[in-house]
């Protein structure tokens, strides 16, 4: 471990540039109850470097949770390789975080306690976890509503409570499934930049699924539009807006509107793909 | 302007301190109407009983009458019933219904739980337990007193297998019911799955569980009394049983009026402690019922 502290300047550059995560031809079906073979996604190749926000977008119900639920290995691929820092992934890796659509913190825990959840499942003391909760809690800015329980918490509050569960676990990957999209816009935009933050000082790689452009744009170093299922890589686009960003602004800038003019021509079309499909099956 | 922005604070304000009392004391009306009419059934329940048995109407022999069914209460409770004292067998039968409350419960939401985990188990075994539920299961109690005797065994065996079967269903879909994403975060939290079953689908499923404990403790309490209807030496289903045996109508009644007694406060234990454990939801549900 000292002789990783002692690195040089060149090695600290070369383990920035190493893929996080990489898929290689993926392809994941699933049995519908009809006995009907489903293929939600098909042959991708994705990858994710170290430290690298990527934003997947694509039209809804075209297989972008089920992308996260492989990468996390809570599900098995069918065909392909997902890999993790170099190695296949098996079971549920602890180095991975998951902040999901819906919410997920535990209704019969207090804040203090689900933000606790983490370190007290990974075998560290009670007295350790709390006080690392408390941390946590604090710069997700919930100090004071340690005993409060969810119901008693208005969405946004949930979703920082969700957050600092992920982060209390110091994640090297972050996996994220439109995790603000039940938010008021306002709520939203402010989540959005706190993320950042976060983000910025975890160093962690993400990826973040969503629906909307506009996030997707604003968070990420790199957008991938994903196709109408099943999906495939439609399109990369490397966002290069300068950092540190703040989401309230940066949506008025000259370089975002052309980049949102740009994917929004890919991603439209598999949008109406889907929306026609769907029409069809009503 | 500085007038415009004020005046909707002022009516505001105005609005509140004008509103709230008006509505304190509407509620307050209310309960107290509510209340006197509450009692006012009852006197005419009770009052119209007496009445119509001591005036003829209704055969006091047949039907029992509100003085009589008194009169059995304070003889019990100064000298006892024909077999011990009352004490005794408000015990004995509480003794019977908690004990098999207990047992029932616990091996309810095990097996409820292992099922529940378990889909294999649950296949094989389901046929089984559908048919075992559907006997009616107090026809039990005469095997039962044939098996375990005259004490309390045989009405405790009984209220086990009445608690059972509704714990047990309760437990087994509350574990199915577990919320997907919960399951997923707690996987990724890094939960084994002995903890997961511990931190996550216990608490999951105890609303269910605690949702069927009303129900099945008043079934223990109907087990404990048919078991000793069937065949007891202490108990207050006994003393019922004594008094319809001769002709003792005003003792049924009053053997009644305990049980319902008895049922109440354990009815209240209960609910307590189903907000202990479920103190995590909001209390809606337990403010609106009475």
């Amino acid at each position: 471990m000292k002789e990783l502290t002692a690195m040089t300047q060149t090695q600290d550059t070369q383990n920035r540039t190493t893929t996080a995560i990489e898929l290689h031809d993926v392809t994941k079906r699933f049995l519908t109850p009809a006995g009907k073979v489903y293929t939600a996604i098909h042959a991708i190749n994705l990858s994710v470097a170290s430290g690298e926000f990527l934003a997947i977008v694509g039209p809804t119900g075209c297989g972008k949770s089920t992308t996260l639920g492989l990468i996390s290995g809570l599900e098995k691929t069918s065909e392909g390789v997902v890999q993790i820092m170099g190695e296949p992934v098996q079971g549920i890796d602890p180095r991975i975080g998951y902040v999901f659509q819906s919410d997920a913190v535990f209704p019969w825990k207090n804040v203090l306690n689900n933000v606790a959840t983490g370190p007290l499942f990974r075998g560290q003391s009670k007295s350790e976890a709390r006080k690392k909760a408390r941390e946590w809690i604090a710069r997700v800015g919930l100090a004071g509503f340690e005993d409060r329980y969810p119901y008693q918490l208005s969405g946004g509050m949930r979703k920082r409570v969700a957050l600092a569960q992920t982060f209390i676990n110091e994640p090297q990957i972050l996996l994220m499934d439109e995790p603000f999209s039940a938010l008021d816009v306002q709520t939203r935009t402010l989540m959005e930049d706190e993320l950042l933050t976060l983000w910025s000082s975890l160093k962690a790689s993400v990826v973040f699924v969503t629906h909307d452009l506009e996030e997707a744009i604003s968070l990420a170093d790199r957008v991938c539009v994903l196709t109408a299922g099943p999906a495939t890589v439609k399109g990369i686009y490397t966002i290069d807006l300068p950092r540190p960003r703040k989401v309230e602004d940066i949506r008025f800038d000259a370089r975002f509107v052309e980049l949102y003019q740009r994917i929004w021509e890919d991603l439209r079309e598999e949008v109406l793909i889907s929306y026609e499909r769907n029409k069809q099956r009503a | 302007m500085n007038v415009i922005s004020n005046e909707p604070e002022t009516i505001n304000g105005v609005r509140e301190n004008a509103v709230v009392p008006s509505v304190i004391a509407a509620r307050r009306r209310r309960r107290i109407i509510v209340n006197s009419l509450r009692v006012l059934i009852l006197v005419v329940i009770i009052g119209g009983w007496q009445l119509l048995t001591s005036v003829g109407v209704i055969d006091p022999f047949f039907w029992g009458q509100p003085s009589g069914i008194w009169a059995q209460l304070v003889t019990w409770v100064t000298q006892g019933t024909a077999q011990g004292p009352l004490w005794e067998q408000i015990a004995t039968t509480l003794e019977e219904t908690i004990l098999g409350f207990i047992i029932g419960a616990v091996l309810g939401v095990t097996f409820g739980i292992i099922l529940g985990r378990n889909r294999f188990l649950a296949d094989v075994l389901g046929p089984y337990i559908k048919a075992a539920n559907s006997i009616p299961r107090v026809t039990l109690a005469p095997l039962f007193a044939i098996g375990f005797g005259l004490g309390i065994q045989s009405k405790v065996a009984l209220a086990v297998v009445l608690v059972f079967f509704i714990v047990f269903f309760n437990a087994f879909q509350g574990v199915r019911e577990v919320d997907r994403s919960l399951l997923a975060n707690a996987r990724i939290l890094g939960a084994n799955p002995s903890k997961l079953t511990t931190q996550v689908i216990i608490p999951s499923a105890l609303t269910w569980i605690i949702a069927s404990m009303h129900t099945s403790f008043s079934f223990a309490l109907v087990g404990a009394v048919v078991g000793e209807f069937i065949g007891s030496i202490q108990g207050i289903g006994l003393m019922i049983q004594t008094a319809g045996a001769t002709f003792n109508v005003n003792g049924v009644f009053a053997a009644m009026a305990i049980l319902a007694v008895v049922a109440l406060v354990t009815e209240a234990l209960v609910t307590a402690l189903e907000r202990r454990l479920l103190r995590w939801r909001p209390s809606t549900v337990n403010d609106a019922t009475i």
